[in-house]
């Protein structure tokens, strides 16, 4: 039996905090616990159970089902157990016979209204409630099942992932509850009332119609059949599961996989997992489709040329042959002219091999990684100013936080739990500030206070960052204890006279921003005088010409107002893909070692050197921009991609696609046919999260147990085709498990020392730095110095991008993510998330809209300096005027047909989120996009050995 | 000019009052004798209304029934001057034995005055409570509350004063909450319970009555903002209640400074929705929080955490409307009336088949013969009185060798009875108990706001339970059935509702066992 439909692990009430310990007797058994602890989960502390229906411990008491009522000595009747608290002295008896005949004559009540069948236990179902059928020892309903009953509700499977049947609906609300509580969607509710009373989504709509966001909570709190997952109904119940962590975004969920054979049944969150504490989204906990999917590729394949049908080869001939080339391009061309890209959705061990195979195997350091894309300026700017590359917080210290402020980033939809959690916040009374062109839906949580929006102008972030820090140092808003404390003098007083200038002030930015300054003003204030203020952001702070710049100006705003180091505070970039942390800290990228070591240091590569055997470049190798300009003059000519698609995640697609034309050899390790492999020689196929051991780090710096729950479907993990390749090349590598690899990364890398699968498994996950110092991980950083001594105010001149509407390209475009999509899709879009975003649309403002003649629905073309593409309009007061908004979930789209080449100036993170262009109504997609089409018919024929182009697939 | 009085109470009004008003104003205007006509409260004897009085020198003279036919003959029979010589005049009011009978504490104004005339509050005694009230300390407001021995007249009889100083010690700081700091009264005005009348009648006869007790209980605990929580059946107490209030706070008893003391204290009325379980006073709290009125659990209390999470003392009007006198005349003159533990006067209220139905305030000790029979008058049929329910449809059904007990909280509910708010409904032998237990449990299962399995399951099954007795199906499985059912839903229930929809079935089933008995009924025949 699974562990979770064990009862006994569930204490039915949340855990309580309190200094005061009470003390009282259950059942004749002495028990102590925190004063405000329920009677029942003092109870199952004690390993006493009481039966209990309508309670669990991830939701507030509710007291409905009446089933876990208790005798207390000096108190008249039978009180529940779930919402009576404790006192000192107390004495509960859980088993009089009278308890036990009331328990039984509920029971018997919620029988009389349930399907027959239920009264005896069976293996069909996880049903809670015949457990508690059977634990009260009721055997027969004397009120017959003719009476008023729901058995002939009609259920709701509108929902693709799980089913909504009345009839096996006791009532508890832990569904309304857990939509309330845990996801804050607040898309359920109970209609009707008395003996009528039914769950409803929304208005009582179906719930695909309803506001509910599929995030699985309601299916996970149902007691009984009555929410069920579709794939228990049509596959049955799982047989054994697997711990282990989400592939989708930088939060990292726990899961338990939940198998039957090889066969994945169901994703169910872990409550005891570190960052999500037993919540999930929409992606995590059902969309895992993708991972059986017919698309999957299995067998490694080759060709000469990309415009060659592929041919199915075994692995070893495929490894060959990919040495082979890779070896003939650095005979003929020189050592630099190969490089790898490693993936921040692969794992941490595999990674680490991928840029070890680059530096020991290819003999340089072009290696570079997809944070390139998106991160990069905060590993920049946060080591710049705080001396570490990676988030200072726990998610559990938002609980903490009286100010939060977002700044480009949309967790809702892009990190669905951890918005969650936000929420929870802002509804017990927490302040919200968001910096961004979009009223995103934080704004709109349900039961909180409405946030203080701050819409700026694409391209504006630093101006309006630089703005806040300006109020708060001339109001004098300062932490100057914390400031004299921990920064830098020096520093500090350059920064403070640059800021003060008034050129910063909100009123003098306003035109550049957009932002009202009276409104700029009231959010410095708020965040300075907050108490404990934290910072989220994401890629709309990120993916900017001056995306460094800004990371340093949240830094600075940071340490000016003393909000760093504890919980509550801290600066917190939301990382996009499950180990994008992982990736960067792994060494992805061509200037640094793993643990963000430079190669430039001689100390640094020799303990590399002794280690590996190898000489190691000291030279930074190539980022992927510089790659594929390289690729275009012709200087270099082999790429090795692991689990990343460059053609359609990267700016410019037209000069991404003319550059891995150009590519002699382009080897491509993925689950799919993506849009890169269109163009490669060699196809590899990967391995799915849950065909594989390793690690994932989130956005917290949690490294994360993935654990195999399934044979690889090609029979190879990732790490193991990298480790055979680098083999093959003739560099050795004989690692028998991941965990070797890691124990190597910890060997070589200060910040993982302490870091080993056993010790991992031991505590659930590891926060680094995990080393002497702090063997058991470090939830918070910065608590009393900084790595780099001092933090190191910034100076962040605002330089505005040179991407400006004009009259030509008047309106600006700016592109995020959608909850039920995740990236470029490849995963999402194979899986019946597709309910939900069948295409990726172009939400303009009403004003845009018809000063165009735009309705909504109407296919709109897309033009840019540097391309143009088709969607169809929505036309939505979400947005601005003369801003524009797309997602960039489908290949067909051509997101980045129109995205420039203009970059961060010190990590070259394209500015994907500001594009100048013009938008007109159309007739037909782009010329870009009928080409695209055609090429991936072919492409796709091309699997089958086929050298017709089918007219349709 | 005579002064007329024409009640707008919503009884008086349901007998055409507004005609007999109209009637009698262009009658006399036509007489050339021009009345003062003021629109009074109901005196709350009901049998008598319309009741018209005209002022006297000796007193009031009072005139009922009387329908607007009635009055050009009474004005021929010179009833503007008083004159005695009509079927219809009842003779002085106050001289009236169902009223002259009466101890009127909390209704001696309700009546009397012009229920929106500040002049004629003021004059009537009016303010000085709270007048005391402002010269003491919140503590010293608490202890006289506490001493008159004052408890809940909304049914639950919890002492007043217990839960006032709860509210004045509990800490309103809820750091990060929008409401932070505050403390709330909420007035329950949600008079659900069939044959219950005394709290319209109060607010519609004398609303700062009601105003001034919670202003007062506000500077009691230190909240400074109060509602009134009325269902939406008594639009007319409404426009009385909202008339006052704006009046209240024009003089400046509301508002940022109540007699410009400087404390605060800003009042308004809440519509509920036509839902009986938002009576229940944490159902009450959800609805007035704008959700859909469910039972809370308790703890936390409502003192402790109640509307929108901050300590708030929830009181039923009667009890509001009884601090005034506890305040002006002293918390000894209050307790110096009652019996026991039950301190003061309740105000009873008579209806079901009853020859004088009507509002008869009384020290606790009564019995319930006394109400029926000296103030009441025996049935309205003119049959047998068989049973009664006493506290409303909760309570139980009362046979006669029980009508001898004397009323205090204690005393009667030794007998199984429940004083509840005070109704009191009468049925004559005509009235078949089987029928009435189960529309007991079909009163449940319509009201049951279904958070709590005893009660949404529990009265369905009840009914149907029941109708299997009836039709002598199984009789003794059904009757221990049924027994167990009672004791689930008395024990097992999350609040009153289904914890005492038992007390109706099982004393019918109890003292009515004869009417069990019979043949199955044709049809489901509804009681009540």
């Amino acid at each position: 039996m699974l562990g979770y439909f064990d009862p006994a692990t569930d204490a039915g009430t949340p855990p309580v905090e309190s200094t005061e310990q009470v003390r009282l007797t259950i059942d004749g058994q002495s028990v102590t616990v925190p004063e405000g602890t329920s009677v029942m989960r003092a109870a199952a502390l004690a390993g006493i159970s009481i039966p209990k229906l309508c309670a669990t411990e991830s939701l507030e008491a509710f007291g409905s089902c009446r089933l876990c009522l208790v005798a207390i000595e000096g108190k008249r009747g039978t009180p529940a157990a779930c919402t009576t608290p404790v006192a000192e002295g107390m004495t509960v008896r859980t088993d009089t016979e009278r308890v036990q005949r009331l328990r039984r004559q509920v029971m018997e009540l919620y029988m009389s209204d349930h399907p027959p069948e239920y009264l005896s236990r069976s293996d069909r179902s996880d049903c809670e409630l015949q457990d508690r059928v059977a634990q009260v020892g009721l055997e027969t309903v004397r009120y017959g099942f003719e009476g008023r009953n729901h058995l002939d509700a009609e259920v709701d499977d509108s929902n693709p992932y799980f089913q909504f049947d009345p009839a096996k609906c006791i009532v508890c609300s832990r569904c309304v509850r857990a939509c309330d509580e845990v996801q804050g969607t607040f898309a359920l509710t109970i209609q009707g009332r008395g003996f009528d009373s039914t769950v409803a989504a929304s208005q009582d709509d179906d719930f695909i119609d309803s506001e509910c966001v599929s995030c699985g909570a309601c299916v996970q709190a149902c007691p009984t059949d009555a929410l069920l997952e579709k794939s228990i109904i049509e596959e049955g119940l799982p047989d054994h599961s697997v711990r282990t962590t989400c592939a989708y975004c930088g939060v990292g969920c726990s899961f338990k996989a939940e198998m039957k054979g090889e066969r994945l049944i169901r994703m169910v969150p872990d409550q005891d997992g570190h960052a999500n504490h037993g919540h999930s989204c929409v992606k995590g906990r059902f969309a895992f489709g993708y991972a059986t999917h017919p698309d999957r590729l299995t067998t490694p394949m080759i060709r000469n040329h990309i415009d060659e049908p592929w041919r199915e080869v075994g692995w070893e001939e495929a490894i060959d042959f990919a040495a082979r080339r890779l070896k003939a391009i650095q005979a003929e061309h020189g050592r630099e002219s190969i490089g790898g890209i490693t993936s921040s959705r692969c794992t941490n061990e595999e990674t680490y091999l991928v840029q070890k195979l680059v530096r020991a195997g290819f003999g340089n350091n072009n290696t570079d990684t997809c944070a390139r894309v998106c991160h990069s300026p905060t590993g920049y700017g946060l080591k710049m100013t705080l001396g570490e590359s990676a988030g200072t917080q726990t998610f559990d210290s938002v609980m903490h936080s009286d100010v939060i402020l977002v700044i480009g980033a949309n967790p809702t939809d892009a990190h669905p739990v951890f918005a969650s959690q936000v929420r929870r916040r802002l509804r017990q009374g927490a302040t919200l500030i968001v910096a961004d062109p979009r009223a995103i839906d934080l704004l709109h949580t349900p039961h909180a206070d409405p946030g203080l929006h701050l819409p700026l102008k694409p391209g504006t972030n630093v101006a309006l960052i630089n703005a806040m820090a300006h109020v708060v140092v001339t109001e004098g808003l300062e932490d100057q204890a914390f400031i004299d404390q921990r920064c830098d003098p020096d520093a500090f007083q350059r920064w403070r006279r640059f800021i003060s200038e008034e050129r910063h002030s909100p009123e003098a930015t306003e035109s550049e921003t957009g932002v009202p300054a009276d409104r700029l003003r009231e959010a410095a204030r708020l965040f300075g005088t907050a108490g404990n203020a934290s910072i989220y952001y994401g890629l709309g702070v990120s993916e900017h010409s001056q995306g460094s710049t800004m990371v340093m100006g949240i830094a600075n705003l940071a340490m000016a107002t003393g909000n760093i180091g504890r919980e509550g505070v801290g600066v917190n970039p939301l990382r996009g893909q499950n180990n994008v942390q992982g990736s960067c800290d792994m060494g992805s990228f061509p200037h640094e070692l793993p643990g963000y070591q430079h190669v430039g240091l001689e100390d640094v590569r020799h303990s590399f050197e002794l280690d590996w055997g190898v000489t190691i470049d000291d030279e930074a190798g190539l980022r992927i921009p510089n790659m594929l300009d390289a690729a275009i003059d012709g200087d270099f000519r082999g790429l090795y991609v692991q689990g990343e698609d460059i053609a359609q995640s990267d700016p410019n697609t037209q000069h991404v696609e003319a550059a891995l034309r150009s590519l002699d050899c382009l080897i491509v390790q993925d689950l799919f046919l993506n849009e890169t492999a269109k163009f490669a020689h060699v196809l590899l196929p990967g391995s799915s999260f849950l065909e594989k051991d390793g690690t994932f780090t989130n956005a917290e710096r949690r490294i994360n147990r993935v654990r195999q729950a399934m044979t690889p479907l090609a029979g190879k993990a990732d790490w193991e085709i990298t480790q055979d390749l680098s083999n093959a090349l003739g560099y050795p590598m004989h690692y028998s498990h991941p965990s070797e690899i890691m124990d190597e990364i910890a060997r070589l890398t200060p910040t993982f020392r302490g870091v080993s699968f056993e010790k991992i498994d031991r505590l659930g996950s590891i926060q680094w730095p995990c080393n002497d110092e702090h063997p058991e991980g470090t939830p918070i950083m910065h608590e009393t110095d900084f790595p780099i001594g001092l933090g190191r105010f910034a100076v962040t001149e605002y330089v505005p991008t040179t991407e400006r509407s004009n009259s030509r390209y008047p309106l600006l475009l700016t592109t995020g993510r959608i909850l039920s999509q995740y990236n470029v899709g490849a995963q999402t879009r194979r899986t019946r998330n597709d309910t939900w975003h069948a295409e990726d649309v172009l939400d303009l403002h009403p004003q845009d809209a018809e000063d165009r003649g735009i309705r909504d629905g109407d296919w709109v073309g897309i033009t840019s300096r540097t391309g143009s593409t088709v969607l169809h309009a929505v036309v939505s007061e979400r947005m601005p005027p003369g801003v524009v908004y797309t997602t960039f979930h489908h290949p067909v789209s051509g997101a980045n047909v129109i995205t420039t080449d203009n970059s961060d100036w010190a990590t070259n993170c394209p500015e994907y989120k500001v594009t100048a262009v013009q938008v007109e109504k159309v007739h037909q997609p782009s010329r870009w996009q009928q080409r695209h089409e055609a090429d991936d018919r072919q492409q796709r024929a091309f699997l089958t050995g086929s050298l017709a182009v089918p007219e349709d697939e | 000019m005579t002064t007329v009085y024409v009640p707008r109470d919503t009884t008086a009004l349901a007998l055409e009052a507004d005609a007999v008003a109209e009637r009698l104003q262009t009658g006399a205007a036509h007489r050339g004798q021009p009345v003062d006509l003021v629109r009074n409260g109901s005196r709350g004897l009901f049998w008598l209304e319309p009741l018209v009085e005209v002022d006297t020198p000796d007193g009031r003279m009072a005139y009922g029934p009387v329908t607007p036919d009635d009055v050009p003959g009474l004005l021929d029979a010179g009833m503007l001057g008083g004159q005695p010589d009509h079927p219809l005049c009842q003779g002085l009011t106050e001289s009236i034995p169902y009223l002259r009978d009466q101890q009127r504490l909390t209704f001696a104004r309700t009546g009397v005055i012009d229920p929106v005339s500040l002049e004629d509050y003021r004059a009537s005694g009016g303010w000085q409570g709270l007048e005391a009230a402002l010269a003491m300390a919140p503590e010293a407001i608490v202890d006289a509350v506490t001493e008159s021995g004052l408890r809940g007249r909304g049914g639950a009889a919890f002492p007043a004063g217990t839960k006032w100083r709860t509210v004045l010690e509990a800490d309103p700081e809820r750091p990060g909450s929008h409401w932070s700091g505050q403390k709330f009264i909420a007035c329950n005005a949600d008079e659900g319970d069939a044959g219950t009348f005394a709290d319209r009648m109060l607010m519609e006869g004398d609303p700062y009555c009601l105003i001034e007790g919670m202003v007062i209980a506000g500077l009691a605990v230190g909240a400074t903002r109060g509602f009134i929580y009325l269902r939406s059946e008594y639009p007319n107490a409404a426009g009385i209640l909202n008339e006052a209030l704006q009046r209240a706070e024009s003089a400046g008893y509301l508002g940022e400074s109540v007699c410009g003391s400087g404390r605060a204290f800003h009042l308004s009325v809440r519509l509920g929705a036509g839902a009986y379980i938002c009576g229940e006073e944490t159902s009450m709290l959800d609805s007035l929080e704008g959700k859909r009125g469910m039972v809370r659990v308790k703890p936390p209390l409502p003192a402790h955490r109640g509307l929108f999470g901050q300590p708030t003392v929830i009181n039923n009007v009667l009890t509001l409307a009884s601090v005034p006198f506890i305040l002006r005349e002293g918390a000894r003159s209050y307790a110096d009336y009652g019996m026991g533990r039950s301190r003061g006067t309740q105000p009873f209220q008579l209806a079901g088949n009853i020859a004088r139905g009507g509002l008869v305030e009384l020290a606790f000790g009564v019995t319930l013969r006394t109400l029926l029979e000296d103030f009441g008058g025996g049935t309205a049929s003119g049959a047998r009185m068989r049973a009664v329910q006493v506290g409303g449809p909760l309570g139980s059904y009362l046979p006669e060798s029980h009508w001898d007990e004397p009323m205090d909280y204690e005393g009667f509910s030794e007998v199984g009875g429940m004083i509840g708010h005070g109704g009191i409904v009468v049925f004559d032998e005509s009235v078949d108990m089987a029928a009435q237990a189960r529309f007991a449990m079909h009163f449940c299962e319509d009201e049951s706001c279904g958070k709590c399995t005893p009660c949404r399951i529990g009265a369905v099954r009840g009914v149907e339970v029941i109708d299997r007795i009836i039709a002598n199906q199984e009789r003794d499985t059904n009757l221990t059935l049924l027994d167990d059912l009672c004791e689930t839903m008395e024990q097992g229930s999350l609040c009153a509702m289904g914890g005492m929809t038992p007390n109706p079935v099982r004393s019918a089933l109890q003292h009515f066992p004869e009417d069990f008995q019979r043949p199955a009924p044709t049809a489901h025949a509804g009681g009540g």
